[in-house]
């Protein structure tokens, strides 16, 4: 195996409110080998989204460092695309334009751009709405376009954010095996952050769950199942039971925890 | 298919349904006219006021061929030209409020600092109508259209500055947080995300400047200048024409209704992005 594609170091995050500082991350330390798909998993309130917006560069870690591809990452930028469960497609924008963005700030040329926007729509069976807003395609569409905008980037890495929480399950497991298509055909790098014991199942090579606050690794495991898995089969529910444990013993001490916080009010 | 045709059914019965009252408050008011239950003078009948109106609108003069083309003479009536003044008057003060608001508005909505500096002054300014404007507007422009524009200026101005300021910082952090992550700063991160996110805010402003502006063009002719509609119900008054004033009250309406129908669908072509569209 070569060096890390993505390595976190000894990162925390500490969060100040009014009253307390909240210690979202204690001590991660991760190393992602170059086309690994990991699973980032555990109940709201571990931090599972600090630590990917502290690898995309948004909210930068209190210490600790991170390096993605190479580089020490300072601030948000198109070699880690991040997919948001949000969408955050841009509404004033049609489909087409809105995967054109990235490259046109780029600066590529007009004929290249075109040329990428029509691969990626034909990808994602986006060629008939090429022409549509947002606010016209249902939500499965939407993050199909989040998808292929990101893709546009071509980094290496992916990032994304439960970014088929919202979706009904049947358009949820259709846009699954599409991603992995996708990263089969591309080999990327991607860290998905969701709460799903079965989509992490279903997706990862590698998961990780997270503990409830101070955040830090709980498992990390890897998923040996052969490709397409089978939600039926039992090594997969036996796997999910485990899983399922962890993760409860997490969400048990959230909800202790709103229960102490609730007291105290 | 199927729908555009109901809905432009829709459309023609929900108008039938609207013409019901006003028929009404004109049949009952031609009735008091007829029965002599009010002074002529004071509230004279639906027809004069249209017969009125007709001859507001009709040119004065026969037509001559001599004296110019055909098309010329036919917007020669008085109406014609006093709805035209009042629009100039309109489009060149709203053109200049929202010059001067929008590049104003978009720089303190963008940046703290410069908010800091100009929201007390515009806080102290804002609540002044414009109408209160009038003594100190004759005195720096004297009399004319440009103490009329002036007071349009500031009619305009403050609707468009405080929409365009709310517009911008409510921008979404969504949208920012997904154009960093794809590679956009500084400029470009203005005008291709902040600015558009902030366009619905803007054009609602837009609307309610056009309406302000409309509204003081009417007041400002009644003081500064020798035509347009403010200007025309004001003389009328002088020699008693309560026909005339109905009439050019009645042509007040109906442009104000134009103006703010043709915003209004520009906006929504504009906007035709947008998720929740106000009309």
């Amino acid at each position: 195996m070569d060096s890390a594609h993505i390595s976190v170091a000894h990162v925390s995050k500490v969060f100040q409110t009014e009253e307390r500082a909240v210690v979202a991350l204690q001590d991660i330390n991760l190393e992602i080998p170059r086309g690994q798909f990991v699973c980032l998993l555990g109940p709201s309130g571990c931090g599972k989204s600090t630590l990917l917006n502290a690898i995309a560069g948004f909210a930068l870690p209190s210490s600790g460092s991170i390096v993605a591809d190479g580089q020490s990452v300072t601030a948000p930028g198109p070699e880690r695309g991040m997919v948001f469960q949000e969408y955050a497609l841009f509404p004033w924008m049609t489909v087409a334009e809105n995967i054109a963005f990235g490259l046109q700030i780029k600066g590529l040329a007009k004929a290249e751009i075109n040329a990428t926007v029509d691969r990626l729509l034909a990808m994602l069976s986006l060629s008939d709405f090429r022409s549509r807003y947002p606010k016209d395609l249902s939500g499965g569409m939407r993050q199909r376009v989040a998808i292929a905008r990101v893709l546009a980037l071509d980094s290496p890495i992916m990032l994304m954010d439960e970014p088929f929480g919202a979706l009904d399950a049947l358009t949820r497991r259709n846009l699954q095996d599409e991603l992995l298509r996708i990263w089969a055909e591309l080999k990327k790098t991607i860290i998905f952050v969701t709460h799903s014991i079965e989509e992490a199942i279903y997706l990862a090579d590698r998961i990780i769950v997270m503990t409830y606050r101070p955040g830090t690794v709980k498992r990390d495991l890897m998923v040996e199942l052969p490709r397409m898995r089978d939600p039926a089969a039992p090594e997969f529910n036996a796997l999910k039971r485990e899983l399922g444990q962890l993760v409860m013993e997490e969400q048990q001490r959230h909800h202790n925890d709103e229960l102490r916080m609730a007291a105290v009010d | 298919m199927a729908g555009a045709v109901r809905k432009a059914g829709q459309g023609w019965r929900q108008l039938a349904v609207g013409m019901i009252v006003p028929i009404i408050v004109i049949a009952v008011w031609q009735l008091a006219a007829t029965l002599g239950w009010a002074n002529p003078q004071m509230l004279p009948s639906p027809l004069a006021v249209a017969e009125r109106w007709l001859a507001y609108l009709l040119p004065v003069q026969p037509y001559s061929a001599e004296q110019g083309s055909w098309l010329a003479w036919a917007v020669s009536g008085e109406l014609i030209v006093d709805a035209l003044g009042s629009l100039y008057r309109v489009a060149l003060g709203f053109a200049i409020g929202a010059a001067l608001a929008l590049p104003l508005g978009l720089l303190m909505g963008a940046s703290p600092l410069v908010y800091a500096w100009f929201n007390p002054l515009m806080q102290l300014l804002r609540p002044i109508p414009p109408i209160a404007y009038i003594p100190l507007s004759i005195l720096w422009f004297g009399l004319g259209n440009a103490p009329a524009v002036f007071l349009i200026v500031l009619g305009a101005f403050f609707p468009v500055l405080m929409n365009t300021i709310a517009g911008v910082r409510q921008v979404d952090g969504i949208y920012l947080r997904a154009a960093r992550n794809l590679g956009a700063s500084g400029s470009t991160l203005f005008v291709r995300v902040i600015l558009p996110a902030a366009v619905p805010y803007i054009l609602s402003g837009v609307r309610i400047g056009i309406g302000t502006a409309f509204i003081v063009v009417i007041v400002s002719e009644m003081i500064a200048v020798n035509n347009g509609l403010g200007f025309r119900i004001l003389e009328a008054r002088e020699y008693f024409w309560s026909d005339k004033i109905m009439a050019g009250m009645i042509t007040i309406g109906l442009l104000g209704l134009a103006i703010d129908s043709a915003v209004n669908k520009l906006n929504n072509y504009l906007l035709r992005w947008h998720r929740g569209l106000e009309n």
